[in-house]
């Protein structure tokens, strides 16, 4: 095959912890590297990443909404507000635009709409594209946001919310908030019909726009009252401009807010390790298919080893890819499977 | 049969645009052009000064002096017209963001020197909304930049009558890929936009209001589809004519007049024989005078050698006489107009106004330029125009002689000499510039320099004109960094959108599935031989705003398979360096066209390197001489592309070989 320079990642791990950029960088990279090769390594460099840190670290927030509904431009005010108060922020961008089914690549363009000008070390943006030709957040973006919270305060991932992405979101995410468009019936649509599942936080931009704004903003909180709710969180819906920076600091204190909630209600270390455990489920449901699963117990049984090794679901997600390629064999054979061992090529035998 | 003289028509001013080092070598250039025969001057700014940027600013670095004259303050200003009478001399000046800001300094000189600001004439161009559209030498955002234009035509009306204080420019639309009908709908959309901020501001009596819009002028654009140039003219006029009369009651035919100056088309003329621009230009050159009722009233000419660097006085001087020629030789000036009457010219004619009126209409459903402009709408359509032109070019519909038939030549005597045929700025030209500058800080009043910037903070601030204040920063000697600094601390700064986001499916691929799918799947290979899909960064570094490469070879790599990131203009190396870390990049493309490639491009590879990015493949285009695409592979630069590169199907074929080589990949080579 090819002579594709891949990082050790041991030494990888222990530079990302220092937070250095270059290994975050090459971190990342890694992780996005179909190679099955880059596969195992990912693996390992995830596992020599986790630790206590992976439950308590940072904060991952995820922000979702229609096209245009100002996700970056809003993602863009806070990452001033935090930085002023001297945090870190990491944010990963999922383009919404690219169409792979098209043949062509994808046009990345948030982070123009994200970064200010000045430059900033604090800072640190990767755009991806959306390779998932059904839509939704590419598996990727779970475990870049967790090796970017191992050096980062915060950790924004934007993606846009159509359909089923928003459920995708809730899975990574400790905090998910909506970006709502004025005058747009979509999201109170979606929460009436119950597909998107009530984020923690709603925001109706574009608020210089008057009457529009709070009349969205208003139906907004009627409706999400409906549905069913944490009982000791608020579900705060917010009026801001990114455009005029109005709003922007309670909107921020929101998010400090409910990270708290989540902590001193003991929830966001459960909430991390579930969302691992579902990661890793999708992976080898992508890799394997059903029948993949299947050879390794089924989802449930899946899902409740993970939820064990809480702190190492990286080794484990190791040992059960092998434990299902190993079954592939011997279910298999005399057809070659081993052909098929690259991960890329959704084995669904 | 020699015609007597006392018939013709005076010809139009003939200008030549110009600048370059320092105030003192431009005014020596513009008194040789004056003695040659030009009527009128037009001034070329550098990029520093045209962004707002002190000579010792960072992002100056590499630009002082070199695509245009450096005026820092006043000092600069007087040097530059020394000896010339600002009160006979009619100057241009292609200046935009800080258009407010170099009139101030053309009054303040002019009050100091005791001269009159009424009998001052000339223009500014200051249309700074194509510079979000094209030329790219923004600053502040829409509503604040309306506002420096309102203020300017607001102060001048009264103060400065014979000054043309905008010029709406449709010209640059062309030169980023603008069909005839998107410009004439946009310039007029912009017109539009910039009398109502007029209106509204309140500052003019209803009464004077026809003045105003007389004051209006416009700077186009002619490219070598002649007559159909001719015919958008004759529509600029007639739809200018009914737009006035109509939306601003202006009953005086004469002022209702559509006042044009012109350059031609330069995006058309070419690196690969470049003798043929001389017939380019003046066929393009027939368009704007040849129909007399649409004749335009000041010309300046490209040169010959347009697509390889900065001209020299030499070439320049043909460009001029290629004007005297037309003017003084022919009997172009005796007639009346000769297409008057002409079916076939009122037929084009119509319909180009019927299809300017439905974009017109289309943009002002959107909420008008602006919104259109903060939307992306106009950039996109405009990103979309030129994409088609060079896919014409490319597939042979669109014939380019030289370029992409008729390639074989003799050896040309032209370009043989030592200088490379090109204008050479002497790169000490940048610390000159700075050493005075920093001498003019030393010797001026402090307290009245912060007064006059206080001053004008306030009258930021408060909405009062921008103009007295601006005057007076300019007599008490603040620099031009000073008063950009100031408006931004107040108006903040804007990054228009960069257009490249046009839909992937909208577009047909003309044709040539087979070529695009070929290169598709070099893509995708390659993609999955490295483990992920092959990730681009256009990178534009510098106060260059030539964007047209840039975006269309993101356009086309988005098209055949790349993730590509492309952040807009006027980046630092350190960002696009910055940028390439955090995107995790397999290649970063620089577009530089304003000559400053070996700074520039030798300070990305540096900031890549202290990244631990040194392997990190670097290609590079735009207008590079021969010799420095050398100095810039020792560099370390892996290519070099320049016009001549007009396919871009095969840049993306050579793009892929690069990416493959640098990672132990056999280079696929050129398709068969
Ligand atoms: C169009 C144009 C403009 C337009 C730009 C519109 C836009 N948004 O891009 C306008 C009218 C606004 C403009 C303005 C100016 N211009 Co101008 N402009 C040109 C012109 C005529 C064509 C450039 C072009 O767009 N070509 C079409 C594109 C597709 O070609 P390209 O960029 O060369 O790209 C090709 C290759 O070079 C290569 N390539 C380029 N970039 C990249 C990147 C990658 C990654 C790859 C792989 C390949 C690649 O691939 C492309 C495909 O063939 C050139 C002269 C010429 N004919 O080349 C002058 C020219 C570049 N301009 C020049 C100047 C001086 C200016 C001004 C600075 C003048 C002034 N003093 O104000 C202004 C200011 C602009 C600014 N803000 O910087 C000079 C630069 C002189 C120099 N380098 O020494 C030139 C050379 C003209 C001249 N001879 O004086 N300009
Ligand atoms: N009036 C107004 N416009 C805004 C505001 N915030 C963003 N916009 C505009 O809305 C448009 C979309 O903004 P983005 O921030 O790119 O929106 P997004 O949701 O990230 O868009 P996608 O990533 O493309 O889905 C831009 O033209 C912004 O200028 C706001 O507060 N008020
Ligand atoms: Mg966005």
């Amino acid at each position: 095959m090819t002579q594709v320079k891949l990082p050790d990642p041991e030494q990888l791990a222990l530079r990302i912890l220092r937070g250095e950029r270059a290994a975050v960088a090459s971190g990342l990279n890694l992780l996005d590297n179909k190679l099955a090769e880059a596969r195992s390594r990912s693996a390992r460099l995830l596992a020599s990443l986790s630790g206590e840190h992976w439950l308590d670290a940072g904060h991952l927030i995820g922000i979702t909404g229609p096209p245009g509904a100002g996700k970056s431009s809003l993602v863009s005010a806070l990452i001033r507000a935090w930085r002023s108060s001297g945090r870190s922020v990491a944010v990963l961008a999922v383009d919404p635009s690219s169409r792979p089914e098209l043949g062509g690549g994808a046009l990345l363009g948030d982070r123009i709409r994200i970064k200010n000008s000045s430059h900033d070390e604090g800072l640190f943006i990767r755009s991806l594209a959306n390779r998932n030709q059904l839509g939704g957040v590419a598996t990727e973006v779970w475990p870049m946001s967790w090796l970017l919270l191992t050096c980062f305060d915060i950790v924004v991932i934007e993606t846009v919310g159509v359909g089923q992405t928003e459920i995708d979101i809730a899975e990574i995410g400790d905090t998910v908030c909506y970006v709502a468009q004025p005058a747009s019936g979509d999201t109170i649509q979606y929460l009436k019909s119950g597909i998107i599942e009530i984020p923690d936080i709603f925001a109706v931009n574009k608020s210089d726009l008057g009457a529009a704004a709070r009349k969205t903003a208003a139906e907004i909180a009627r409706s999400a009252s409906r549905q069913d709710r944490r009982a000791d969180w608020d579900y705060p819906v917010c009026l801001v401009s990114a455009a005029m920076s109005t709003g922007i600091e309670q909107f921020r204190d929101h998010f400090d807010r409910h990270r708290s909630f989540l902590t001193n209600a003991g929830l966001l270390g459960k909430l991390r390790a579930r969302h691992q455990s579902a990661w890793v489920v999708r992976l080898l449901k992508e890799e394997f298919g059903t029948f993949g699963l299947e050879l390794a117990g089924g989802r449930t049984a899946v899902a409740e080893r993970l939820s064990k090794g809480v702190l190492n679901q990286f080794e484990e997600y190791e040992r059960l890819r092998k434990q299902i390629l190993s079954r592939f064999m011997s279910v298999s054979r005399p057809s070659s499977p081993t052909k098929k061992e690259h991960p890329d090529e959704q084995a669904i035998v | 049969m020699i015609s007597s003289r006392k018939k013709r028509d005076q010809p139009w001013l003939m200008r030549t645009y110009s600048g370059h080092s320092s105030a003192r070598a431009s005014n020596a250039l513009y008194r040789t052009n004056l003695a040659k025969g030009q009527t009128g001057l037009s001034v070329a700014f550098d990029l520093p000064t045209q962004t707002g940027y002190d000579a010792d600013h960072p992002l100056a670095r590499g630009e002082v002096g070199k695509v245009g004259v450096p005026i820092s303050h006043i000092g600069d200003m007087d040097q530059l017209f020394d000896q010339i009478p600002l009160d006979q001399m009619n100057t241009s000046m292609t200046i935009n963001a800080t258009a407010a800001w170099l009139l101030s300094l053309y009054i303040g000189l002019a009050q100091r020197r005791g001269i009159d600001p009424r009998k001052l004439s000339g223009t500014t161009q200051n249309d700074i909304i194509k510079e979000y559209l094209s030329r790219g030498t923004y600053i502040y955002p829409p509503g604040p930049s309306m506002r420096l234009i309102a203020d300017t035509i607001n102060y001048t009306v009264r103060h400065v009558p014979k000054w043309n204080p905008t010029n709406i420019c449709s010209y640059h639309l062309q030169e980023a890929g603008a069909t005839p009908v998107q410009e004439l709908a946009y310039a007029l959309c912009t017109a539009m936009a910039v009398l109502d901020t007029v209106k509204a501001s309140g500052e003019i009596e209803v009464a004077a209001f026809p003045q105003v819009v007389e004051r209006i002028s416009f700077f186009v654009n002619a490219g070598m589809r002649f007559v159909e140039e001719c015919c958008k003219l004759r529509a600029f006029g007639e739809m200018w004519d009914e737009l006035t009369a109509t939306r601003y009651q202006v009953d005086d035919p004469k002022l209702r007049r559509f006042r044009y100056g012109v350059q031609v088309n330069s995006l058309g003329l070419t690196e690969p024989q470049p003798e043929n621009n001389v017939q380019r230009i003046v066929l393009e050159m027939l368009a704007v005078v040849l129909s007399r009722r649409a004749r335009a009233r000041a010309i300046q000419l490209p040169a010959w050698n347009e697509a390889m660097g900065l001209p020299r006085p030499w070439d320049q001087q043909w460009a001029l006489r290629m004007q005297q020629v037309m003017a003084f030789e022919t009997d172009l000036l005796e007639y009346e107009d000769i297409l008057d009457g002409s079916p076939v010219i009122a037929a084009k004619v119509a319909d180009l106004i019927e299809g300017a009126k439905k974009e017109i209409e289309k943009v002002e459903e959107q909420g008008g330029i602006i919104a259109a402009i903060e939307s992306g709408y106009i950039k996109r359509e405009l990103v979309g125009s030129h994409m088609h032109r060079l896919r014409a070019i490319e597939s042979g519909d669109l014939q380019i002689i030289g370029v992409n038939c008729f390639q074989e030549t003799a050896e040309s005597p032209l370009t043989g000499g030592t200088d490379g045929a090109i204008m050479k700025i002497d790169p000490a030209a940048e610390r000159g510039q700075i050493e005075r500058l920093q001498a003019h800080r030393k010797s001026r009043n402090d307290a009245d320099v912060r007064a006059a910037l206080q001053g004008l903070a306030d009258a930021a601030k408060t909405g009062e004109n921008i103009m007295p204040s601006s005057i007076r920063c300019a007599l008490a000697g603040v620099s031009t960094g000073e008063w950009g600094d100031t408006l931004r601390a107040v108006f903040g700064e804007f990054r228009p959108p960069t257009g490249i986001d046009i839909a992937i499916d909208s577009r047909q691929v003309l044709g040539q599935k087979d070529l695009v799918a070929e290169l598709r799947e070099r893509v995708a290979d390659t993609g999955s031989a490295l483990g992920r899909p092959l990730k681009l960064l256009v990178g534009k570094p510098g106060l260059d705003g030539h964007s047209n490469g840039a975006e269309q070879v993101a356009v086309k790599a988005r098209d055949v398979g790349f993730e590509v990131v492309y952040d807009g203009i006027r980046l630092t190396p350190q960002q696009i360096a910055q940028a390439a870390e955090e995107e995790g990049v397999h290649l970063v493309g620089l577009s530089i066209l304003s000559g400053s490639h070996m700074e520039l491009a030798g300070a990305v590879l540096r900031e890549l390197h202290a990244r631990d990015l040194g392997n990190l493949p670097v290609i590079a285009g735009g207008i590079i001489p021969p010799e420095d695409a050398e100095r810039l592979k020792a560099l370390g630069v892996r290519a070099v592309y320049t016009p001549k590169d007009f396919n871009l199907n095969a840049i993306m074929v050579d793009m892929v070989d690069v990416i493959r080589e640098c990672n132990g990949l056999q280079r696929l080579g050129p398709r068969p």
